[in-house]
């Protein structure tokens, strides 16, 4: 199998996770898709590495792993938070920095 | 050239003592005018003391120059502030100093009333300091500084009482009328600096024999139109009558017997440059007879006694111009008409200003009348000073007078004879005048109402009166026998030593011709003037009097070619300001208003809409790398 068919599966998960940030309103889903294209970008790295044959792609992608915990801890107290101070997890109700 | 130390005095002096009584304010109210009337006494003193010494001296050690320090300096141009104290200025400082300190004794009387006399001693003594510069100066930068210092004077005494709008807008007036001259005084230095490289004196008069006539007629020009301006005369007059909203003593000394002058004095100053160019010369002359016929006229319909001798003022500095335009020999003439005017004119004002301390400030002629009863020493000053104005032998302004109407026919062929019967009609028309002044004024059926009380006015009053109308009696005969003025006077304005030509009429063929028109115009005065005086000027008179009064539309003239275009193109400029300059700024910030608060809606504070302007621009950014790199 073609190697670069994971660069395109690659390409499409991080698109789909794109538009579910821009589409979605609830803050979670809206983490999920993030998520999402952390993870379409470890499986560029990976196959990168693959390709090269050395590990500094593999390595890269456990940095961002390591980064997308430290994000899930942060993001998601922050969506309890506001969940709890406005009873509502939508994006676009938090749009108080215009003002 | 004699060097001295003690010129610096004459200015420093009333300066300083300007400044302290304008400093210390109130403080001052009591010993001000005392101080102020020493001040100036101690200048005619100093000045007494130079013209002893200068006297006992002969040649170019006459002259006394003292260097002050180095004012200028750029390259090669230097200016220094420097005096310069010669035959001619000496004549102009004992007169200042003079009639100044007189003016100032008269004023403590004056002005007792006013509770502002101080800040009036002070504008005076700054008065006399610029005057004094004015004639001191040995270059025409030195000139020029107290050339705008009298104007300041003039401005701030005119408008003394500026509480009433109609003095403010006189003074003002006057200041305006009096720039238009100071362009001309300032061109003409910078057309001296452009040709000579130099502005002092003798400088310029070393240049003039290189200059070019062009040149030299248009600095005889600027000059001219600086003398015009200064001296009241056509076509810059309109001030003068206005300028009598001063107090009287400002218009004695000011506006009649100094100030005024200073055109003649910078015209004869810069005889270089007239003797140089005829065209110049001419234009002189032309200015002269026209503002000499042009005052007397004025002064036949004017019923205001102050106005009546303002028109006199402009049309006796008139013969002054025209004599100083018949070149050499005329300027000792110009000179010696402008002392004896200076003596006549300041004592008949001073008079004038004594019957109005009698009369409750009436100055309406109309309203006087037999005042000679009351007020015999005013009375007597004053008849003095008018048998002086008229050229009655042996009074100072026959010797003075009758001088320039003989210099003027012996001009020459057309001009002497258009100039003379010039001078010659004026001195009929000024003997009508002043003839109407006196018989309104002192003679006839009192027409005053019974709340005015006249008076003979205080000791401090008619003191000064006195003094000035023995120099009204005796200065002409003083500076004419034996030729005095003229051979001291000569070292400055006449080097050459020229002589009339020839002798277009004998002297006393122009004596007897001058003394024949004046009885005709005292004749026609008094048979007019001697009884049936209305209290009101009449109204149905014929449209000759009524251009005549209305200063021969001097005013209309200005207001319908000068005042209201000028309004018009102000107007022009505001509309433009507000409509087109400010328009563009307006616009600029408009535009910039409504793209911000457009632009502003991108930040609307969602964060999808962020997330998607991120992910446009990084598709953006791929797409440019992808077509750089393809």
């Amino acid at each position: 199998m073609d190697i670069s068919n994971y660069l395109y599966l690659s390409a499409i998960l991080f698109t789909i996770g794109a538009v579910g940030v821009v589409v979605r309103r609830n803050a979670i889903v809206v983490f999920m898709c993030v998520e999402l294209m952390l993870n379409a970008a470890n499986l560029a790295f990976v196959t990168f590495s693959r390709i090269n044959g050395d590990l500094v792609g593999q390595v890269a992608s456990f940095f961002t792993m390591v980064v997308a915990a430290c994000e899930v801890v942060v993001g998601l107290a922050i969506i309890v938070t506001m969940y709890r101070s406005r009873r509502s997890a939508s994006v676009d109700d938090a749009s108080l920095l215009k003002r | 050239m004699t060097t001295s130390s003690n010129l610096v005095y004459l200015i420093a002096l009333p300066l300083f003592s300007s400044a302290i009584l304008l400093l210390l304010g109130r403080i001052a109210d009591k010993w001000g005018h005392i101080v102020a009337t020493l001040v100036s006494a101690s200048t005619f003193v100093i000045a007494a003391l130079e013209f002893v010494s200068m006297r006992q001296r002969t040649g170019d050690a006459r002259a006394v120059h003292q260097d002050l320090f180095t004012w200028i300096s750029v390259g090669t141009f230097n200016v220094h502030a420097s005096l310069l104290l010669d035959q001619l200025s000496i004549c102009f400082v004992l007169l200042i100093s003079g009639v100044g300190t007189l003016i100032h004794i008269y004023s403590i009387a004056y002005m007792s009333h006013d509770h502002d006399r101080r800040r009036f001693f002070a504008f005076l003594n700054l008065f006399v300091a610029a005057m004094l510069l004015l004639v001191l100066g040995d270059s025409y930068l030195n000139l020029y500084v107290g050339w705008e210092g009298v104007g300041l004077a003039s401005y701030l005494l005119i408008g003394f009482w500026n509480q009433k709008p109609a003095y403010a807008v006189a003074a003002k007036k006057a200041f305006v009328a009096n720039r238009i001259g100071d362009v001309g005084l300032s061109l003409a230095i910078m057309i001296a600096f452009a040709q000579f490289g130099t502005v002092s004196f003798t400088g310029v008069a070393a240049g003039v024999p290189h200059a070019s006539p062009a040149a030299l007629t248009a600095l005889g020009a600027m000059l001219l139109l600086a003398a015009a301006g200064k001296s009241a005369q056509f076509p810059l007059q309109s001030w003068l009558g206005d300028a009598m909203a001063g107090p009287t003593p400002v218009s004695a000394l000011i506006h009649a017997a100094t100030m005024v002058t200073a055109g003649v004095y910078l015209i004869t100053r810069s005889n270089f440059v007239f003797d140089a160019s005829p065209t110049a010369q001419t234009m002189v002359l032309i200015v002269g007879g026209i503002t000499l016929l042009f005052g007397a006229l004025v002064g036949t319909a004017k019923d205001d006694i102050k106005k009546a001798l303002a028109a006199s003022t402009m049309s006796q500095i008139g013969y002054m111009i025209l004599a100083t335009g018949l070149g050499p020999v005329g300027y000792a003439f110009a000179i010696m008409h402008l002392l004896t005017h200076g003596f006549f004119k300041a004592g008949m004002f001073l008079g004038a200003g004594s019957v109005m301390h009698g009369m409750n400030d009436e100055v309406n002629m109309r309203r006087y009348g037999a005042i000679g009863k009351v007020m015999p020493i005013t009375a007597v000053t004053f008849g003095l000073g008018y048998l002086a104005i008229i050229g009655v032998p042996p009074f100072a302004g026959f010797y003075s007078k009758d001088k320039i109407i003989e210099t003027a026919f012996n001009a020459g062929g057309t001009k002497g004879i258009l100039v003379g019967g010039a001078a010659l009609l004026g001195a009929a028309i000024t003997a009508f005048y002043m003839t109407r002044v006196i018989v309104l004024t002192f003679t006839g059926t009192k027409r005053w109402d019974d709340e005015a009380h006249p008076h003979e006015s205080p000791s401090l009053m008619w003191i000064p009166m006195v003094v000035l109308a023995i120099g009204s009696v005796a200065s002409g005969f003083l500076f004419n026998s034996g030729h005095a003025l003229v051979n001291w006077l000569a070292p400055v304005v006449n080097a050459s030593g020229e002589h009339d030509a020839k002798e277009f009429l004998a002297p006393l063929t122009v004596s007897l011709l001058a003394l024949g028109v004046v009885a005709i115009g005292v004749a026609i005065a008094i048979l007019k003037y001697r009884s049936n005086v209305a209290v009101e000027a009449p109204e149905d008179v014929s449209i000759l009097t009524k251009i005549v009064r209305r200063d021969l539309l001097q005013d209309d003239f200005n207001d319908r070619v000068l005042v209201r275009p000028g309004q018009a193109l102000t107007r022009f400029f505001v509309a433009m300001d507000n409509n087109f300059i400010d328009g563009i700024v307006r616009g600029v910030g408009g535009v910039i208003a409504v793209s911000s608060t457009n632009l502003r809606k991108i930040q609307n504070g969602y964060v999808r809409s962020y997330a998607l302007i991120m992910v446009i621009g990084v598709l953006a950014l791929i797409a440019t790398i992808w077509m750089v790199t393809l």
